[in-house]
C-alpha cells in the first residue's frame, strides 16, 4: 500500500499538555497561518533548501548534498543557530516519518499512553497523513484503544473536517480572534472558517477544547472576552475553554515589543468568563 | 582526649543547633570516640577510600539501621513495659501508636516507619463518622511533623480502598507537610481506581505518596509481609534492616582497567569487601549490643531473627559513563541502549553476588540489594541507579531506561521523576504514567513536580534555547512573574524545610 509520509519537526514521547491524559505528539512541519505572536515560527514553512542555515552551524551537523539541505541529529547541539538564520521560517532538522514508524513508536510507548495527538504548524496541512495514520490505528487490534486527538487552527473547510473526523476522537480548536479585521492582522487570514469549524465540530461531537490566547491590549478587550463568552455559551456552557496567556519566548518581529498577559489579568477573565455561566475554564498552571 | 573535649565543647556552644541536635550531636561524638569494630586490612582500606560506605552509621552499631515493628501487637494486645492496655478505641489506638513510636529506635533515633495505619486503624473506625476521622487524622498528622520532624520517617497505606486510607490522602495534600512520607501501596487487584487516582492527585498536590508495586514487592517477602520505610526500603514486617553499606560504583570503575576488568576481578572484589564489612557490623549489633534483650522482641513487636542486611550501590551512572569512556564508545547512561544494557549487567552482577553470599544473623541468611539514594555529601556521584539531574531524558524514555534495573533491587530502588507543573492541569498523564511504569516492572514510583527548564504550555514546545536565550536577555517582569508562581507553589514548604530535615541524608 502507498501511504503518506509526514514531514516531522518533533516528536514527543510524553505530553500532558495536548490532550487528555499523557499523549504521544507529533508535531508537523508547515502552516497556513503566519501569526505574528507565534511562539514558534519555524514550523511556518517547508524547507527551500536554499543553504544558508549551513554555514551558520557551529558543529557542522547542516551539509548541502545533491542541492538539498541534509541534517546530522549525532553531531546537533539543539543549538539552534539555523533557526535564526532562515529567512522563510523554516527548520532544517524537519524529518520524514511513515506510518509504520510512527505505530512501532506508539507502540512501545503504548503502556504510558492515553493517545496521540497530531500538532504543528498547522497538523491539518498534512491531512492524508492524518487520516491514514488514525485510520490505521482504529483499525488496529492492539492500539485502538488509544484516542486520536489533533490540534488545529480551525482553517480546515468542512468538507475536508468529514474525511478525517471517522477516525478522529476530539480536536482542540485555536480562536486567536474574533473581530474579523484583528483575526487579519494577527493571523493574515479571515476567522469565518475557523468560527465555522468550531460550530461543525462541536456539532459533530468532536470539539475537545476552545483554546483563546489572550493578548493584551487586542485579545483581552472587554468586547472580545464579550464575544468569547457569548459564542461558548452558544455552543455549550460546560465545553473545555483553555485560556492561553501571551509570553515572549520564541515570538519573533512586532510581537516581542507587546507586553506579555499577567497571571492577575488572565484569572481575572477566566473568573469573569465563570460568572458568565462557563463551568469549564482552564488557566495556565504556569508562566514563562 | 583534649581534641574531643573540644569537640563537645564547640558542639555545646553551637549557635546554629537546637538543644537537641546538641543532645544527638553529642552522642555521636561519644560513639564515634570509641574504637571501630575490627576490620581486616583491606576491608579497613577500601573503608578509607570510600570505595564502600558504612554511610557514617557510627562506630557501635548498637541498634538496627530500620526497624519495622509489627504494631498490631501493642494495639491489640497492649505493652507491660510501657504499661498500655489493648486499644478499644480510634482514640485509644492513636494513642498508643503515638506512644509506641517514641520507643522504636533506627539510625536517625526517629522512627523510621509508623506501619501500615490503615490496617492498623481500621479496627476501630466502626461507628466513626468521616469527620471525626479526619479531624483525628489531621491531629494526628500535625503531632508527627512537629514532633518527630523527620522526612524518613514513613507511613503506609493501601493497597484496599478503605476510609482511613481516604482522609490520610486528603489530610496529607492539604497539610503539605514535610513529615510523615507517605507511601500508598497498589495493587492492581486491590486497589480500586479512585483510590489510585487520589494518590496521583496528592502527587500533584504535595509530590506525595510514592507509590509501591505490591505485585512486585509481595513475592519477595513471606507472609508476616513488608513496609516501605525511609526512602523507600522494602523490609520485612516485624523486624528491618541490621545495616545499610553500600559500594561506589563509581570508584570501582575508576580502579577498573576495562569493562571485564570491571566485572572479572575489581567489582567481584569490592563486593567481597562491602560483605565483610557488613558481617563485621552486623556481628557487633548481634553480639555486643545487647538490643534484642529489648522488650520490643521480648513483646513480638520485633522477632531476631527477621532482620535483613541492605547491600547498598550508587553512582551507576558514573560508573557507566566511565566503563564506557574505557571502551572508547560515545553513548552515555540513560541516552544510550548500549550504555543502559552495561548498566543493567551491572545490577545483574551484583544480585548475583548477594544471591550467592550467606550471611549470619541476617534474615533469610541473605543480604538484600538496595539502589541507595545517596548522603548530603556525595559531590559528583548521582544516587543509585539515577540517571543525572538535569540530564534526564522525557519521563518516559527516563523510566525505560531505568526498569530494567528495577527486578533487581529487593529492598528497594529510590528513583524521582522531576514532571514539570503543565501536569497539575491534566491528572490522567500522571495516573497513566505510573501504570505504564509498573506495567514495565518498576517497583516504586516517586515523582517530584517541579518548574523546570522542560516546561511546556498548552499547544505549542518551548524550546530549551529559547528559554535560554530569555534567561540571558534579562527580562525582569517575566522571571519575577516566574519565580512569584514558584513561590507560592512551593513556599510553604520551603519555609518549612529548616525545621524539619531528612536526618539520614546528613552523615552521622
Amino acid at each position: 500500500m502507498n501511504l503518506p509520509e509526514a514531514k516531522v519537526s518533533k516528536i514527543l514521547n510524553f505530553s500532558c499538555v495536548d490532550g487528555p491524559g499523557n499523549r504521544l505528539v507529533l508535531f508537523l512541519q508547515g502552516c497556513n497561518f503566519a501569526c505574528l505572536n507565534c511562539h514558534n515560527p519555524h514550523t511556518m514553512a517547508l524547507c527551500n533548501h536554499c543553504g544558508d542555515c549551513v554555514p551558520a552551524c557551529p558543529t557542522g551537523a547542516l551539509s548541502m548534498i545533491g542541492g538539498r539541505v541534509v541534517h546530522d541529529p549525532t553531531r546537533c547541539d539543539e543549538c539552534d543557530q539555523c533557526l535564526e538564520v532562515c529567512p522563510i521560517n523554516s527548520n532544517p532538522k524537519v524529518f520524514q516519518v511513515t506510518i509504520g514508524e510512527v505505530l512501532e513508536l506508539v507502540q512501545r510507548n503504548k503502556p504510558f499512553l492515553n493517545g496521540i495527538t497530531v500538532s504543528g504548524g498547522e497538523a491539518t496541512t498534512q491531512l492524508k497523513f492524518i487520516t491514514a495514520l488514525f485510520g490505521v490505528m482504529k483499525q488496529s487490534v492492539s492500539l485502538r484503544d488509544l484516542t486520536c486527538f489533533i490540534d488545529s487552527n480551525g482553517y480546515l473547510p468542512e468538507f475536508a473536517w468529514r474525511s478525517v473526523l471517522p477516525y478522529t476522537d476530539g480536536v482542540m480548536l485555536d480562536i486567536k480572534s474574533f473581530d474579523c479585521d484583528l483575526h487579519c492582522k494577527l493571523t493574515g487570514r479571515t476567522n469565518e472558517r475557523v468560527l465555522a469549524s468550531a460550530r461543525f465540530l462541536h456539532a459533530e461531537g468532536k470539539l475537545h477544547e476552545l483554546r483563546y490566547l489572550l493578548i493584551p491590549g487586542m485579545t483581552d478587550v472587554p468586547a472580545e472576552i464579550d464575544r468569547l463568552l457569548d459564542f461558548v455559551l452558544d455552543l455549550s456552557p460546560g465545553l473545555n475553554l483553555r485560556l492561553n496567556a501571551f509570553q515572549h519566548h520564541g515570538v519573533r518581529g512586532e510581537a516581542q515589543d507587546w507586553p506579555a498577559a499577567e497571571k492577575d489579568r488572565v484569572e481575572e477573565i477566566a473568573s469573569q468568563l465563570r460568572r458568565g455561566g462557563l463551568s469549564n475554564v482552564t488557566t495556565p498552571a504556569v508562566y514563562i | 582526649m583534649q581534641e574531643l573535649q573540644a569537640r563537645f565543647k564547640t558542639i555545646t556552644e553551637d549557635p546554629s543547633l537546637s538543644f537537641s541536635q546538641k543532645a544527638r550531636a553529642l552522642s555521636l561524638e561519644a560513639e564515634n570516640s570509641l574504637a571501630y569494630p575490627e576490620l581486616d586490612e583491606d576491608t579497613a582500606r577500601a573503608l578509607e577510600e570510600r570505595v564502600i560506605c558504612d554511610m557514617y552509621e557510627g562506630h557501635a552499631p548498637f541498634k538496627p539501621r530500620y526497624v519495622m515493628p509489627d504494631y498490631s501487637v501493642v494495639l491489640k494486645k497492649g505493652s507491660e513495659f510501657l504499661e498500655l492496655e489493648p486499644a478499644q478505641t480510634l482514640d485509644e489506638a492513636i494513642n498508643s501508636l503515638m506512644i509506641a513510636y517514641h520507643h522504636v529506635p533506627s539510625v536517625t533515633n526517629m522512627p523510621v516507619f509508623l506501619g501500615h495505619l490503615d490496617d492498623l486503624l481500621l479496627p476501630y473506625c466502626d461507628g466513626v463518622s468521616e469527620e471525626a476521622l479526619y479531624s483525628k487524622i489531621k491531629l494526628f498528622w500535625r503531632y508527627l511533623d512537629r514532633v518527630l520532624p523527620d522526612a524518613f520517617m514513613h507511613a503506609n497505606i493501601g493497597p484496599s480502598d478503605n476510609q482511613v486510607a481516604r482522609a490520610i490522602l486528603k489530610v496529607d495534600s492539604e497539610l503539605k507537610q514535610v513529615a510523615p512520607n507517605l507511601t500508598f501501596i497498589w495493587d492492581p487487584e486491590v486497589s480500586s481506581d479512585e483510590i489510585f487516582q487520589m494518590a496521583c492527585d496528592s502527587i500533584i498536590e504535595c509530590s506525595k505518596p510514592h507509590i509501591a508495586n505490591h505485585p512486585v514487592h509481595q513475592p519477595i517477602f513471606d507472609s508476616a509481609g513488608y513496609g516501605i520505610a525511609s526512602c523507600y526500603n522494602a523490609l520485612p514486617l516485624c523486624g528491618g534492616a541490621s545495616t545499610l553499606t553500600r559500594i561506589n560504583l563509581y570508584e570501582v570503575a575508576k580502579r577498573s582497567v576495562s569493562v571485564e576488568d570491571f566485572f572479572q576481578n575489581v567489582l567481584p572484589r569490592y563486593v567481597d569487601l562491602n560483605f565483610r564489612l557488613t558481617q563485621v557490623r552486623v556481628n557487633h549489633l548481634f553480639e555486643k549490643s545487647r538490643f534484642f534483650e529489648s522488650f520490643l522482641v521480648k513483646e513480638g513487636w520485633i522477632a531476631k531473627d527477621r532482620f535483613t542486611a541492605m547491600f547498598g550501590i550508587f553512582a551507576m551512572a558514573e560508573a557507566v559513563n566511565e566503563l564506557q569512556e574505557k571502551a572508547g564508545v560515545a553513548g552515555r547512561y540513560g541516552h544510550d541502549d548500549a550504555a543502559n544494557s552495561l548498566g543493567h549487567r551491572i545490577s545483574a552482577a551484583l544480585a548475583e553476588a548477594v544471591a550467592s553470599r550467606e550471611m549470619e544473623y541476617v534474615w533469610r541468611g541473605r543480604a538484600m540489594l538496595h539502589s541507595q539514594a545517596g548522603l548530603s555529601d556525595d559531590g559528583g556521584c548521582t544516587p543509585g541507579v539515577r540517571i543525572p539531574y538535569g540530564s534526564e531524558p522525557d519521563p518516559v524514555t527516563h523510566i525505560q531506561a531505568l526498569a530494567g534495573h528495577h527486578g533487581y533491587y529487593t529492598s528497594g530502588v529510590s528513583e524521582i521523576l522531576t514532571l514539570d507543573e503543565t501536569i497539575r492541569n491534566n491528572r490522567e498523564a500522571l495516573s497513566q504514567l505510573v501504570k505504564g511504569a509498573f506495567s514495565l516492572g518498576f517497583r516504586e514510583f516517586s515523582a517530584n513536580i517541579s518548574s523546570n527548564d522542560l516546561v511546556r504550555v498548552t499547544g505549542y514546545m518551548v524550546r530549551l534555547s529559547d528559554i535560554q536565550k530569555f534567561k540571558e536577555s534579562g527580562g525582569s517582569r517575566i522571571n519575577t512573574t516566574v519565580l512569584g508562581a514558584e513561590a507560592s507553589v512551593t513556599g510553604a514548604i520551603l519555609d518549612r524545610a529548616p525545621r524539619v530535615i531528612a536526618h539520614e541524608f546528613t552523615r552521622g
